[in-house]
């Protein structure tokens, strides 16, 4: 029973430490989760989709897109919203509406700690310049 | 268990009545789910083979001319290299004799020998590059275009060494920084995949013709449908002497040159 204090010391310590990422992030006003700023369209107001669908689901469209089109020949998009899009990321997405790739597209895969995607070594976007193979 | 005559002859008789009755049942599903097939399936206009015939002696009618070649390359973001172990090339010209090897006598040879014969994929019927693609990164359309999916290649080189007319290019390096002026609407490759002439399927989309044909003054290059027998292409081939590289293969290149 003298070992009260000290298995109730460790175990303060212990429960403490293993919380870290709790109380250390609830302190640290920095570590805030807010998502980065990203550049939205100046013209544009809709995407081809809702903003909350593409958020999470861009890249499932994309590849539907890319599939649709590349293997089956079907170029057309029709939006949710009845308007007709080329599937087409050149035209449609990126000289029009995200002109600047890395405002848009890696600033946001930055913070989400996603691989950079290898879509603009092949599709043409404002910049043209390859990232390197991954 | 004893079975009587009866019995026997009663079971067995059922057990045909379902083994006919199951066919049938196939037969009705297959059928509908064919038309259904037919509904859903790609828009590539059915009846329709396109392919090409190239009028070689229109064709050197200009003495150097390259304004097929320079308009393929530039719609179509194709990379310049010097270094000719790097070279990719969708339209390029060749030799007479390299190009129809077996189709000259040795009288031939003096003038025809070195006359440059204009080249680009075959879209072959039965193209070679198509079996032997591991990853179905390359295929026929219905139209008969053989297109790639630069997507889902992973640049083994299979179909480069199938296909007997050299048609296929890989990209040892980054093809962008060897690109003059990029167009925007046809996206440039990246290393480490094939490419090839793709009959302008983008620009077919469109209800436009290949490049190369509408660039060249002469009308050298005459595109359609090979289906159509009253298309422009059908008739040239009806009214003059034409021959496809290497018919021997089988590979059935919808490609005619008229000699």
């Amino acid at each position: 029973m003298s070992d009260r204090p000290l298995i109730l010391a460790g175990l303060t310590l212990f429960v403490g430490l293993v919380t870290t990422p709790i109380w250390h992030g609830a302190l640290d006003r920095k570590a805030a989760l807010t998502a980065p700023p990203i550049q939205l369209p100046a013209q544009e107001k809709q995407c081809v989709a809702p903003a909350s669908y593409m958020r999470s689901s861009h890249m499932q469209l994309l590849e539907h897109w890319r599939d649709e089109a590349a293997r089956d020949g079907r170029r057309q998009f029709v939006a949710f919203n009845g308007k007709i899009y080329d599937k087409n990321p050149t035209r449609t997405c990126v000289t029009q509406c995200h002109t600047d790739r890395k405002e848009f597209c890696e600033r946001c895969h930055d913070y989400a700690g996603v691989s950079d995607p290898d879509c603009w070594n092949c599709h043409n976007d404002s910049q043209r310049t390859s990232r390197s193979a991954p | 268990m004893k079975i009587t005559r009866k019995d026997f002859l009663r079971i067995s008789g059922l057990g045909l009545l379902a083994v006919a009755g199951r066919k049938a049942v196939r037969a009705v599903a297959e059928r509908t789910s064919e038309r259904a097939s037919e509904q859903t399936s790609a828009p590539f206009a059915k009846q329709v083979r396109w392919g090409m015939a190239i009028d070689l002696q229109k064709c050197r009618q200009k003495d150097g001319c390259d304004r097929c070649i320079k308009a393929c390359h530039s719609t179509h973001n194709v990379p310049q290299f010097s270094d000719r172990a790097h070279e990719v090339k969708w339209i390029w010209k060749e030799p007479f004799k390299n190009v129809f090897p077996a189709a000259q006598t040795g009288y031939t040879r003096e003038f025809f020998g070195n006359l440059p014969v204009l080249l680009v994929c075959n879209h072959c019927d039965d193209p070679p590059c198509q079996d032997v693609c591991p990853v179905k990164a390359t295929w026929k359309r219905e139209d008969g275009v053989v297109t790639i999916d630069f997507h889902r290649c992973i640049g083994c080189r299979y179909c480069m060494a199938a296909c007997p007319y050299g048609a296929r290019s890989f990209n040892w390096l980054d093809p962008r920084p060897a690109i003059a002026t990029v167009n925007l609407d046809f996206p440039t490759r990246t290393k480490g995949v094939v490419e090839k002439c793709n009959f302008c399927e983008e620009r077919l989309a469109k209800g436009l013709g290949p490049a190369c044909a509408e660039s060249c003054e002469e009308k050298a290059i005459v595109f359609g449908d090979l289906e159509k027998p009253d298309s422009e292409v059908r008739r040239l081939l009806r009214s003059r002497f034409a021959v496809q590289r290497q018919p021997e293969l089988g590979t059935g290149p919808a490609v005619y040159y008229i000699v």
